[in-house]
């Protein structure tokens, strides 16, 4: 792989993007307790690293799909956090207008073409978003996300082996934190190194540290290279891990305390801002200024949350087709 | 104990002593029967209930799906499966509906009884097409050869804002082959009653539960029973309208059926506990007495449960009905996820009443 140069730049984007979204997601955990948050809610803490990583090595037309837990990555393609903060309130502010929620954040204009609820249901979406692509000529990457239980699907057999056979210019990332709820990896399969499924379809695929937003940006600049090129999809098994239980109401029994520890002390926001220091890139008051800001920036798309509406209960019928529709009332 | 010291002392004589065990056992009894009656559990442990009395009893019989095991079940119904029958009958499933329903029904054609649990109904998609193509057809494209007595359950329905992908009532999407049984339990004592018997059937039943009903508690007997399915239960008697329902709608009904009585309106209750078959008759001979229907469902309102119902009566009570029949689903939408439009999709009590002073002309 190419080694890439990181600037004191990329190295701050890191920096204030992971703790935007640590900060972003503690106060999400905090606003639940309060039922100010509902349904399911799952957090995006401890991955930080990937969707950061990711975002420096792409283009500014290049997509992106995921699944629910996909807090991180909405504020990551960009969404202000005020909109990311008021849908999860339900409000009309939201970036859904209140109608998706937590699981289902969406972004138009900042190419975010979702979170999807069903496990493996986005990973043909992703493909078709790069057929898209391909069919229009445009030079744009699509990134596709998944969870380490979403490669159990049959769905993505199906689109793996279309997008290698069409060599669609899309990005498989399996975001692996080692468990699909309760269950570790190692329970679903005998093929423990996920990226090897890629085998199968002749499609490149690579296993990479996802605790170093280094590695995931370069994975990435390979991939979306091989992609522009017309060569095709790649598919990254990016090792990483979720502090917190599967979704608020999981008391994560299914693993030990060291477990957990042991990438706790390998954090990506400690380890990326250590490095800035040791670079003499940013001294520690520089990185808690840069952290003062963010926790404002958080408070601030509460109280945005807090003041705005719900969406009346006309908006029931809005959005559910695109020309006029004549539903059933009774 | 008692009777044993008397005895042996000789302390009464025999006719007494005679008369005095009788009178034991039967307070005894009267005190067991108080006791059992007394008893109240939740849902989800009348469904383990099902599940580990039929497992006992019958070797071919298993479980499997996702967490069902080491995590004790998604919503804790199979708790304490795994340490009883080992995991060659709780299995855990990667998250592969379509795989695993299928190698479900193909155990099935083999001789095994499988109950595959979905952690939700939303996720049985991933799955229909071994449900729909393979477990309700099997009987009929092989001519009476292969069947498959097994099992399909999960909760269906809303949990709250849970957003359109985790929301939806597929009853009727079920109900609508032939092929299946489709069975949605009230309260925990239908809940028992029927997944017994769904476990014991010699055809693919599906299971329908609910999320918001597991907590739910009721008075379940100790001593073992079985309920019908395709029979309706008349939950209450009443004169002034029929309201049929079934599954968690049952309890929005019982809340607005206070509502009514406040109002003086004897509403006939009918829950129906299974949809396929869906026994109109006892819908039919209620609305001969009451001359009125309203009709209660969480699904969407086009080609549902609720359209096959009113069919059915228009077809066999024409002349009893004394108004249009009126029904109250989910609103005709995918379910979004604010407190707002949760509220206005759902039926609740507001809305039921309306529609029982509508077929009242109130
Ligand atoms: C088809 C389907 N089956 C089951 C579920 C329930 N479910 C939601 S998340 C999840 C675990 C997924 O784990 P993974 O893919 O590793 O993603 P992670 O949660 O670790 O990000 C399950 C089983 C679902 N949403 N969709
Ligand atoms: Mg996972």
């Amino acid at each position: 792989m190419a080694k890439v140069k990181f600037t004191k730049e990329i190295y701050t984007k890191w920096f204030k993007q992971m703790m935007l979204i640590r900060r972003f997601e503690e106060k999400s955990a905090q606003l639940y307790g309060q039922q100010k948050i509902r349904g399911f809610c799952h957090l995006y803490i401890g991955q930080e690293a990937v969707i950061a990583g990711c975002m420096t090595a792409l283009e500014e037309n290049d997509k992106l799909i995921t699944a629910y837990r996909d807090h991180g990555h909405a504020l990551a393609a960009g969404i202000p956090a005020n909109e990311v903060m008021a849908e999860l309130y339900g409000k009309v502010t939201g970036c859904t207008k209140g109608k998706g929620g937590s699981m289902h954040m969406f972004s138009k204009e900042h190419n975010f073409f979702g979170g999807h609820g069903i496990v493996g249901g986005q990973i043909p979406l992703g493909a078709g978003i790069a057929l898209a692509d391909q069919y229009n000529g445009t030079k744009d990457v699509t990134v596709c996300f998944m969870g380490d239980g979403a490669v159990r699907q049959g769905a993505l057999h199906e689109a793996f082996n279309m997008a290698m056979l069409w060599k669609l210019p899309v990005i498989f990332v399996v975001e692996n934190n080692e468990y699909a709820m309760g269950t570790s990896v190692e329970r679903t399969t005998n093929v423990l190194d996920i990226h090897k499924i890629g085998l199968a379809y002749d499609m490149p695929n690579y296993q990479i540290d996802g605790m170093k937003c280094e590695d995931v940006h370069e994975a990435i600049a390979d991939a979306a290279k091989r992609a522009r090129k017309g060569d095709g999809p790649t598919f990254l098994e990016i090792k990483t891990y979720r502090y917190r239980g599967h979704s608020m109401s999981d008391p994560a029994k299914y693993r030990t305390k060291e477990e957990v520890q042991k990438y706790k002390a390998i954090d990506p926001i400690e380890v990326v801002g250590k490095t800035m220091i040791s670079k003499k890139w940013a001294t520690q008051a520089d990185l808690d200024k840069m952290e003062d800001a963010i926790n404002i920036e958080v408070n601030e798309s509460v109280e945005f949350a807090e003041a705005s509406p719900y969406p009346d209960a006309s908006e029931l019928y809005t959005d559910v087709y695109e020309e006029d529709y004549p539903f059933i009332v009774e | 104990m008692f009777i044993i010291i008397c005895w042996r002392h000789d302390y009464f004589d025999r006719q007494t002593v005679f008369i005095f065990y009788c009178f034991t056992i039967q307070a005894f009894v009267i005190f067991a029967a108080h006791f059992r009656v007394m008893r109240t559990i939740q849902f989800r442990e009348a469904l383990r209930e099902a599940l580990t009395e039929e497992m006992r009893r019958d070797d071919k019989v298993f479980l499997m799906g996702e967490e069902v095991a080491e995590y004790n079940g998604a919503y804790k119904v199979s708790q304490g499966m795994l340490a009883e029958f080992g995991e060659k009958r709780v299995i855990d499933t990667p998250i592969a509906e379509l795989g695993f329903a299928g190698i479900a029904v193909g155990a099935a054609m083999n001789g095994l009884r499988p109950i595959v649990e979905f952690m939700t109904f939303n996720f049985s998609l991933v799955a229909i097409d071994q449900v729909i193509n393979s477990a309700a057809k099997m009987n009929s494209m092989s001519g009476g050869q292969f069947t498959c007595p097994m099992v399909f359950r999960g909760p269906t329905g809303s949990a709250g804002q849970l957003g359109a992908q985790h929301s939806q009532n597929f009853e009727n999407w079920y109900a609508n082959t032939p092929g299946l049984k489709v069975v949605v339990p009230s309260n925990p004592y239908d809940a028992k009653g029927l997944l017994k018997s769904a476990i014991r059937d010699n055809d693919p039943v599906i299971f329908m539960e609910s999320e918001q009903m597991y907590g739910l508690k009721w008075e379940v007997p100790e001593e073992e029973y079985l309920l019908p399915i395709g029979q309706a239960h008349v939950v209450q008697e009443g004169s002034d309208v029929t309201i049929v329902s079934f599954g968690k709608m049952m309890r929005v009904l019982e809340d607005a059926d206070k509502a009514l009585k406040q109002d003086g309106i004897s509403a006939e209750i009918i829950d129906l506990r299974s949809v396929r078959p869906l026994d109109i008759e006892t819908i039919v001979k209620s609305v001969q007495k009451t001359n009125r229907l309203v009709i209660v469902e969480e699904a969407w309102p086009l080609a549902s449960i609720s359209s096959e119902i009113t069919y059915g009566v228009q077809k066999h009570a024409f002349d009893y009905l004394d108004a249009p029949i009126a029904r109250v689903t989910s609103r005709d939408v995918p379910l979004p996820y604010a407190p707002t439009l949760v509220e206005a999709y759902l039926p609740n009590v507001h809305r039921i009443v309306d529609a029982v002073k509508q077929v009242s002309y109130a």
